[in-house]
């Protein structure tokens, strides 16, 4: 049954029901009530929480827990991610699963704790140091908070690799039903894992490898897995693109926005439709190619100065314009707003 | 693997058997030559890719030392299968290729943290965190005083040897006062760098940990007080008794220039001056439970069926729903974000589709809060509402901020006996309601919102009262304040029922 759930909780309550039972975090302003919610919860499933002295040391705590095999997370918002950076990138050398929340605000610097896309970059294309990918899923909903967290920890088991829940101040601080069942999804057998037994004992977790060729076989290695999951991972969401001459592009909150863009504009005569990327690493590439291919204007919106835009331009491939409109600074553009970019884009008038 | 009583890793013997400990019994000055090593050591290091029969620890090093007294006391107390040696950025990064149990290399300075997240995954395991000067004193301060704070019940076994080793000499915290390095050319100066660090006299002001001891790899008599040390702090983590730290003050010939001989004078002689030998703490400390409860996951989660939809009987045919946006905002303090809830909460249960959106902000006194709430038959895209059907204004401010907002035939409820005098109202019903009276007569100012909640359902009916009371009663534990709350609730709608007969309003369009 449907139940009223704050975004921030749904993340805990997936990241439960995925079988995770370890969280280490450190608060973060819009990210806290995933800490609460793990705080309050995990402990009275026999669940670990633990709030650490740093985000360095929470991803530290997670890299050790991954090491000893349990499904483990944390959650937080931009200045703790870049303090998490390293630890990213010594998970994804050492090939450790694990799942980190980042509840996206504005920056840089302090920045403000209004909602941002501006953390893409550091995420989507890798923060810390080294040839590495994180995994990432862009949730839109309460609902998908859950679902999507759900999917990272079965994502990061299947390629043995971080993933990234990436969602901004105003999805993690929203209320919307929740329905949710209870199911227990196992981790899957891990004989890499080092836990202090007979069969684990010859097992070694390291990212070091000293021999340049070694080090060349391993990251080869890796990018076979990035490969696979480029292949495979993919998810996408299509609103009227069957005839969309217009295509807006968006994720998490600014999805929501151009879908009552969308239904606006089409009220208004213009066939206006919505892609929305569900993963942002592997990004849908192809589909997006694909219903590109079909319109006429490509226009990208962001809660950032223009990160995605990226993506979209090589999915694109300079086969139509592709434009963009972003706002910054905790602002988030109106449905009306949208609409006028896109009368502007397509020389239209109301 | 060269100190003076003991050699090694030359030949590979055959493993399992070996010599029992040699023990006490050794006289300083003699010298027993034992061609075997424990078996928790790997016979051959494979994972090294050449020379796979000696460490690559220089002659004289202290770490071979260190290595050889922890393999002897996890074999001594059989918990080689049991154990899990987390290394760190160092010279000791390796320690993996010569321990045959469970290895994790991990970042520099984060041992302890690795460790707690290790320990906490496997609790009846052993876990090592092996850290040097650098790693654990400098880059990893954070990680070893937290973890000791925690009592975290791993073994730390910190390697001093006043420099960094594996970086090629550069100055460590634990460097000395006019010790040169090639960061501290001309000695370290104290008015530059500030003095040697002394992590077990620091951890030793804390709560937690139940053993700290200071040790030095110096002389013979010196390396058997560390060998017991090393072993005790294994047994205490065998008996799950809490956090344990030993500091061995432990030679680096080759960065310090000098041969192993002299390396071990200077331990003796430079060193252990600087850091005292002692035991800085030995007890067990006394923790203090607090029982958290265990509950299914169900429970927990709350995912079985409490309440039903369309429980109420007002539950209405959803698909004639006309959908609200609505925005309520005032002082933090008024209730405003629980306004919205509620409504979203009657919203769901009538079985719309709903979302609530608040502004958030530091907490911080005075500030002004608001929130959107959407209901609606269908899908909702945008949570954020920017052009309100309805405007819940509590304050004045709010009121003049926001009414322009309001669509055309909207509705604006203001929380007040009369509206400012120079409020030009936009092309929509405002309607003042003294709530905070109302609510201050019942009983609660706090109710005002409750009182605004009432006259919201009898001016736009957009959701029913009956569901208003089913929810209320759900979330009001405080039985005296549901009864205001109720009182509440019916006020505002008898108010905007009163305004009504007497003609001061009309139904505004577009609700049903």
């Amino acid at each position: 049954m449907r139940r009223l759930c704050k975004g921030n909780v749904a993340v805990v309550k997936g990241a439960i029901l995925a079988g995770c039972r370890a969280y280490y975090g450190y608060p973060i302003t819009p990210a806290s009530e995933i800490a609460e919610a793990a705080a309050l919860y995990f402990p009275q499933v026999g669940g670990t929480f633990l709030q650490a002295e740093s985000e360095v040391a929470a991803i530290n705590m997670v890299y050790g827990a991954a090491a000893a095999g349990v499904r483990v997370m944390s959650g937080s918002s931009g200045p703790g991610l870049s303090l998490m950076q390293e630890g990213m990138s010594y998970l994804a050398g050492a090939e450790l699963p694990c799942v980190i929340v980042d509840v996206m605000r504005g920056g840089p610097g302090l920045g403000n704790i209004g909602p941002e896309q501006s953390d893409y970059f550091a995420m989507v294309k890798g923060g810390g140091h080294g040839d590495y990918r994180n995994i990432v899923v862009a949730p839109a909903s309460v609902q998908e908070m859950a679902e999507l967290t759900m999917l990272a920890f079965e994502l990061a088991d299947k390629y043995r690799n971080p993933a990234v829940v990436l969602t901004d101040g105003f999805v993690g601080q929203m209320m919307e039903p929740l329905d949710l069942e209870f199911r227990e999804l196992r981790p899957p057998d891990k004989p890499w894992t080092v836990k202090g037994t007979p069969e684990t004992r010859a097992n070694v977790v390291t990212s070091i490898y000293l021999e340049t060729d070694e080090l060349e076989d391993h990251q080869r290695m890796m990018e076979a897995k990035y490969l696979r999951a480029q292949e495979a991972e993919p998810r996408s969401e299509l609103v009227h693109t069957d005839d969309a001459e217009v295509l807006l592009v968006g994720y998490g909150i600014v999805s929501r926005i151009l879908f009552s863009a969308v239904e606006a504009l089409r009220k208004e005569g213009i066939k206006a439709g919505l892609f929305r990327p569900i993963t942002l690493w592997p990004y849908p590439t192809k589909s997006l190619a694909e219903v590109a291919r079909k319109v006429e204007k490509v226009i990208v919106v962001e809660l950032s100065n223009g990160q995605m835009l990226e993506d979209v331009r090589l999915a694109v491939d300079g086969k139509v314009p592709v434009e963009f409109y972003g706002r910054v600074g905790g602002n988030v553009p109106s449905v009306a707003e949208i609409q006028q970019v896109a009368f502007a884009s397509i020389g239209t008038t109301v | 693997m060269e100190a003076e009583s003991v050699i090694s890793a030359g030949e590979a013997p055959p493993k399992a058997e070996r010599r029992e400990p040699a023990g006490p019994a050794v006289n300083e000055g003699e010298y027993e030559v034992i061609h075997s090593k424990s078996p928790v050591f790997y016979d051959l290091y494979e994972r090294k890719t050449e020379l796979k029969q000696q460490t690559h620890y220089c002659p004289g090093c202290g770490h071979g030392v260190v290595h050889k007294l922890i393999a002897e006391a996890l074999e001594e107390l059989g918990l080689q299968d049991k154990t899990i040696i987390v290394s760190p950025v160092g010279c000791s990064v390796f320690a993996y290729y010569y321990f045959d149990v469970g290895n994790v290399q991990v970042a520099h300075g984060r041992a302890p943290a690795a460790a707690t997240g290790i320990k906490r995954a496997c609790p009846d395991k052993i876990v090592i965190s092996y850290q040097g000067d650098g790693d654990l004193a400098a880059i990893g301060t954070a990680e070893i005083v937290h973890a000791a704070n925690r009592g975290e019940k791993i073994a730390v076994f910190f390697v001093n040897n006043a420099i960094y080793g594996m970086t090629g000499g550069q100055m460590a915290p634990t460097t000395l006062v006019g010790q040169k390095s090639t960061t501290s050319p001309f000695g370290r100066r104290p008015e530059n760098e500030g003095f040697p660090i002394h992590m077990a006299e620091m951890l030793a002001t804390l709560e937690a940990p139940a053993y700290i001891e200071r040790v030095a790899l110096s002389d013979n008599k010196n390396i058997m007080k560390a060998r017991r040390a090393i072993r005790k702090a294994l047994e205490i983590q065998k008996n799950g008794s809490g956090f344990s730290f030993v500091e061995i003050l432990s030679p680096c010939p080759t960065i310090w220039g000098k041969d192993p001989v002299e390396a071990r004078k200077w331990v003796l002689e430079k060193m252990i001056p600087a850091f005292a030998l002692n035991v800085f703490r030995d007890r067990i400390p006394s923790v203090p439970k607090i029982e958290v409860p265990q509950r299914s996951v169900t429970e927990v989660l709350e995912l079985g069926a409490e309440v039903e939809e369309n429980s109420t009987s007002a539950a209405r045919h959803v698909h004639h729903f006309k959908d609200v946006k609505i925005k309520i905002a005032g002082f933090g303090g008024q209730g405003v974000l629980l306004l919205g809830q509620l409504l979203t909460e009657m919203g769901m249960r009538e079985s719309l589709e709903v979302s609530w959106l608040p502004s958030y902000g530091p907490e911080m006194r005075s500030g002004s809060a608001h929130c959107h709430v959407c209901l609606s038959k269908d899908r909702i895209g945008s949570p954020l509402v920017s052009q309100p059907d309805v405007l819940i204004a509590m304050n004045e401010f709010s009121l003049r901020k926001f009414a322009p907002e309001v669509v055309s035939g909207g509705v604006i409820l203001y929380n007040g006996a009369t509206l400012p005098a120079d409020f030009a109202a936009p092309a929509a019903q405002v309607v003042a309601i003294p709530a905070a009276e109302i609510a201050d007569k019942l009983g609660s100012t706090k109710a005002a919102n409750i009182v605004m909640l009432g006259a919201l359902l009898e001016e736009t009916e957009c959701l029913s009262s009956g569901t208003a009371v089913t929810v209320l009663e759900d979330k009001v534990k405080k039985v005296e304040l549901l009864e205001i709350d109720r009182k509440a609730l019916s006020a505002g709608r008898l108010f905007i029922d009163d305004q009504a007969h007497l003609g001061a309003v009309s139904q505004p369009d577009g609700f049903a």
